[in-house]
């Protein structure tokens, strides 16, 4: 199955898979068996999956009526401006560079012009007035979203990627994981903001308004998200050379399916039984791989890039820019910086049966 | 109305003056030159040279943007695309432009010989030119800065972008504060001490008064920008660790004074825009405008509230909510004298005789796009619709509306309006239109959908976005607007260009307006006016002409002003003034190898200070005949 998604800026040059050798791939993946590999890809995101008009949570959703309720009062102010303004140039009369200046009405004064600048002056402050009260009561409701039993997850950003840390009160049951949140559909979030090197900001607009994470200091977000389905996120805070390759999924899921998905999350990876995929490993813990990327129950367990304990579960690579799937994940292997220029992460040239072994392993990491 | 007196200069007494306020002759002449005319024409000229290379960029920006996943620009010269395109249009273009033009006409339209401090003047149009150029040769050598033009720390800092972009950027600032902080005191100094006489204040035309009240502010808002920049230049250059997290610093202490700052400066360039507006409505209206103290107290209301926003740039920020809402409160409440002022002239407008040419289209279209980009920056002030829309292109659709709206519209029609008092020849109408409308229309069409597409969820600084969500079409569209801003611009540059030659002579008032610019030929002659104006009203040239109607008794021979008092505008003394000098230019050319120097090495500034030292030291150095004259010559007028 070959999705459409292309990845985000390739330069013409990369020797990127073509859709062809992909749909190929995928055909092969098929007939060797694979078969649960084919139902990881992701679905693309359609329109209105990054929207802060197509509301999934409540918080988002305060945000939205108050946006209408503006719109409409803004709307309706700027009409009765264009309105008065329209009939001024209306009815005004005529004149040219001859019109003798008149001097006399603004010398006695003018007093149904000033009585009419007064009353509309009163009426924009009297406006301007509700519409701040309307501001600070949205800001309350926002602040006032039901907490008990809140899910916490600790979000660090780093260039140019999302570590999630899920605590527990039982410290065995944190887990890891880059680039993808899962959330219960209907249970609170209470998210706890870091950045390790700029500042970035939070930012899913179908669930919620943005947050810095600043160097330095800590944010807290609360949200909550009721409607399942796959959304968006992206850096909203400029960041460096690759602010525009830095989204992170979503995935909002009935409580069962979060359950079991946050139970694989928090076992360890498993170790392959294919002798190809065991080669991979012992590619990925020798070579560079293991200097900056963890994988729990191995022993590479660096935290410089991100946890790949379950890497083969995601549904893209490298904070949402390349779909997940055997050849882009070889691709992006290869040379990232042909799909994210500027990323940290360093080309690798293997052996063609080396890179082979490695993704076979990756892919094992379920 | 009046006719220029019949008394007319005498020839001789005209040709000595114009001898005696001349420029020296030659290059060094020109570089000598402390002419407020010649130093305003250059300046306008310079600041709109960078419009242009400010605008190139941008439309660079949205040809990359046109499509999805397009791959003419890569991410690293994208950021210095939008870095350089922020950093020009607000320090290179707008704030300038509007000192410029301060600087040709707050003398003539305040009856002055010429300009005070005429050579602090040329030394900071100087500054400002090599500022300028030092940016753009960093930027055709690939330095050019890359941390957005409000360069956030940490990212600006030494650790996450090292090399030298970024130190270009913040000595950018060193010279744009410094050319526009004594541009402030020149103006302030200007209005405030050489007045006709009999302008008192309460007749001071409302341009003027929209030029002091943005000079007061520049002087209040840039010494915050100069701490933050100079901060951000000892960490990049010294390893101080004012901005650094891990070593006490912090990189929020940036945000608040670079926003304390930059808020303001939005308004350095708003309110000089509503001074041409007064201007123009009151000309093409034939009549003054409605509510001269409302409108003044007006400007001067929103000076002071533009200085309690600064926080509606930091919502997404962990501040405090309840001091979020105070911003909230501040941000909407700004919006009050800016809508009296808008009253005021739609009064202005419907009990006026209404004489539509181009200076006036451009102002007339004010209201449409300034209005609506007020009501964006209503939403934006309210906390949780900003939580969305920061930092999207909605933000960059808002802040278009508001500063081509509030700022480039009224400043063509500006253009539109004095261009033949400084050139004596009208610019052609009928292109003037053509100008007009595809500058609305691709305006329009170019920055409308960004609010769209803004709350479509399409991030601000991204150099590309995927396809499928949704962004495709608007982003198109956007471009296209794009270009026909471009083409409205080339022939607004050909209108200007073609009519220096070919234009219909102006005359001294070719739009029969009654501010004092309008009393002298166009070009006016050297000493501005052959005989200085006295004033009787608010309207000069409009009303019934009362004598004393010039000022007797200024030299002739030798370079005199009249200085007059603040408030009533009395006459006060007669000073002598500076003769052209080369120390300016040279004082600045030390100067900028200070500034460049200490770029690459903090030891710049202390041996760059010896050249700069024997500059300054030529240019004040007493000389013993010009002091004599001038003791002999300043004494009370009787």
């Amino acid at each position: 199955m070959a999705t459409r998604i292309r990845p985000l800026q390739r330069r013409p040059h990369a020797r990127g898979p073509e859709p062809r050798t992909f749909a190929a791939a995928a055909l092969a993946a098929l007939v060797l068996g694979l078969l649960p590999l084919a139902a990881v890809a992701a679905p693309p995101f359609g329109a209105g999956s990054q929207d802060a008009l197509r509301t999934g949570g409540p918080q988002a959703a305060l945000i939205l009526d108050l946006w209408r309720l503006l719109l409409a009062v803004c709307g309706v102010v700027f009409a009765a401006v264009m309105a008065a303004f329209g009939v001024a140039l209306w009815r005004a009369r005529r004149g040219t560079r001859d019109t003798p200046p008149e001097l006399q009405g603004p010398l006695r004064g003018e007093p149904r012009s000033a009585r009419l600048v007064a009353a509309a002056t009163g009426a924009s402050a009297v406006g301007l007035c509700g519409l701040i009260v309307a501001s600070v009561l949205t800001d309350r409701a926002l602040a006032r979203l039901p907490l008990s039993n809140a899910l916490h997850v600790e979000l660090t950003a780093h260039q140019w990627w999302w570590q999630a840390r899920y605590d527990d009160a039982d410290p065995s049951r944190t887990f890891e994981t880059a680039n993808e949140l899962h959330l219960p559909a209907g249970r609170p979030v209470l998210l706890t903001l870091h950045a390790d090197d700029v500042i970035h900001s939070f930012w899913v607009p179908n669930l919620s308004g943005k947050k810095d994470l600043i160097p330095g200091r800590t944010a807290t977000l609360a949200l909550r998200a009721d409607v399942p389905g796959r959304y968006r996120g992206q850096c909203a805070e400029f960041c460096g050379l690759q602010h525009a390759g830095m989204a992170l999924e979503v995935v909002v899921e009935p409580d069962a399916a979060y359950a079991a998905w946050a139970e694989r999350q928090r076992r360890p990876a498993e170790p392959p039984t294919d002798p190809q995929a065991q080669r991979g490993q012992r590619l990925f813990l020798a070579g560079t791989c293991a200097m900056c990327h963890a994988i729990q129950g191995t022993d590479a367990a660096a935290r410089r890039a991100p946890d790949l304990t379950h890497l083969a579960g995601r549904a893209r690579l490298a904070a949402g820019t390349v779909p997940n799937g055997r050849a882009q994940l070889a691709a992006w292997i290869a040379d990232p910086a042909a799909f994210k220029p500027g990323t940290n992460m360093p080309g690798h040239r293997y052996a063609p049966e080396d890179l082979d072994a490695l993704v076979a392993y990756l892919e094992t990491l379920r | 109305m009046s006719e220029p007196p019949a008394d007319a200069v005498p020839a001789a007494e005209a040709a000595r003056l114009h001898a005696t306020w001349s420029d020296p002759p030659g290059l060094l002449g020109r570089l000598a030159s402390i002419d407020h005319k010649v130093i305003g024409r250059r300046f306008i000229a310079t600041a709109f040279g960078f419009f242009l290379a400010g605008g190139l960029l941008a439309a660079l920006m949205r040809l990359q943007l046109a499509r999805p996943q397009n791959g003419l620009v890569g991410p690293d010269l994208y950021a210095q695309l939008f870095t350089m395109h922020g950093t020009t249009m607000m320090f290179l273009f707008a704030v300038p432009v509007m000192q410029a033009f301060a600087v040709y006409l707050v003398p003539l339209m305040v009856g002055a010989r010429s300009i005070a401090f005429p050579r602090m003047n040329a030394f900071a149009y100087w500054i400002y030119l090599m500022g300028g150029l030092m940016l753009y040769g960093a930027f055709l050598l690939n330095v050019g800065p890359d941390a957005g033009w409000f360069a956030y720390v940490p990212l600006a800092g030494p650790e996450y972008s090292p090399g030298k972009r970024v130190d270009f950027w913040a000595q950018l600032i060193t010279f744009t504060e410094l050319s526009g902080l004594l541009e402030a005191i020149v103006i302030i100094t200007t209005v405030f001490k050489l007045r006709a006489p009999g302008m008192a204040l309460h007749r001071v035309p409302l341009f003027v008064w929209a030029m002091l009240v943005t000079a007061f502010m520049v002087l209040f808002a840039m010494p915050a920008v100069m701490l933050a920049s100079t901060g951000l230049i000892l960490d990049r250059l010294v390893g101080t660790h004012f901005y650094n997290p891990g070593e006490g610093g912090d990189a929020l202490l940036w945000q608040h004074l670079f926003w304390f700052f930059g808020h303001p400066e939005v308004y350095f360039i708003f309110i000089p825009g509503l001074g041409f507006m007064s201007a123009l409505l009151a000309t093409f209206s034939r009549r003054p405008v409605f509510g001269y103290s409302a409108m003044v107290l007006s400007l001067i209301a929103t000076a002071f509230l533009s200085f309690g926003l600064w926080v509606h740039h930091m919502f997404a920020t962990n501040l405090p909510e309840l001091g979020k809402s105070f911003f909230t409160a501040a941000s909407m409440m700004i919006a009050i004298p800016s809508a009296v002022q808008i009253f005021c002239w739609i009064a202005t407008l419907a009990t006026g005789r209404l004489w539509f040419r181009t200076p006036m289209l451009f102002a007339l279209a004010f209201f449409f796009i300034l209005v609506l980009g007020g009501m964006t920056g209503l939403m934006l002030a309210s906390v949780p619709l900003d939580l969305q829309v920061h930092d999207t292109y909605f933000v960059v659709a808002h802040l278009h509306y508001v500063l081509i709206g509030g700022a480039v519209f009224p400043l063509f029609g500006a253009l539109y309006y004095w261009y033949p008092k400084m050139t004596g020849r009208l610019m052609s109408e009928r292109l003037g239109r053509w100008n007009f409308w595809l500058f609305f229309v691709g305006f329009n069409l170019t920055f409308f959908p960004m609010h769209q597409l803004g709350l479509e969820g399409m991030p601000r600084r991204v150099y590309t976005y995927p396809a499928g969500l949704g962004w495709d079409g608007l982003n198109l569209l956007a471009t296209v607007g794009a270009l026909v801003i471009a083409a409205s611009v080339a022939l607004l540059l050909f209108n200007a260009w073609r009519s220096a030659r070919h234009g219909e002579p102006a005359g001294d008032n070719p739009w029969q307006a009654a501010t004092l610019e309008w009393a002298t030929a166009s070009p006016p002659p050297r000493a501005n006016f052959d005989r200085p104006p006295v004033v009787h009203g608010r309207e000069p040239l409009w009303e019934a002409p009362r004598e004393p109607r010039h000022v007797k008794g200024l030299a002739t021979d030798a370079r005199e002003v009249l200085v007059t008092t603040v408030l009533d505008a009395q006459p006060d003394h007669r000073a002598g003034y500076p003769d052209p000098s080369i120390w300016p230019f040279v004082s600045a050319l030390a100067t900028t190898v200070l500034f460049v120097g200490s770029i690459f090495t903090p030891w710049a500034a202390v041996w760059g200070l010896a050249p700069v030292a024997i500059a300054l030291t030529a240019w004040f150095w007493p000389k013993p005949h010009e002091t004599d004259a001038h003791l002999r010559m300043e004494r009370a007028p009787r």
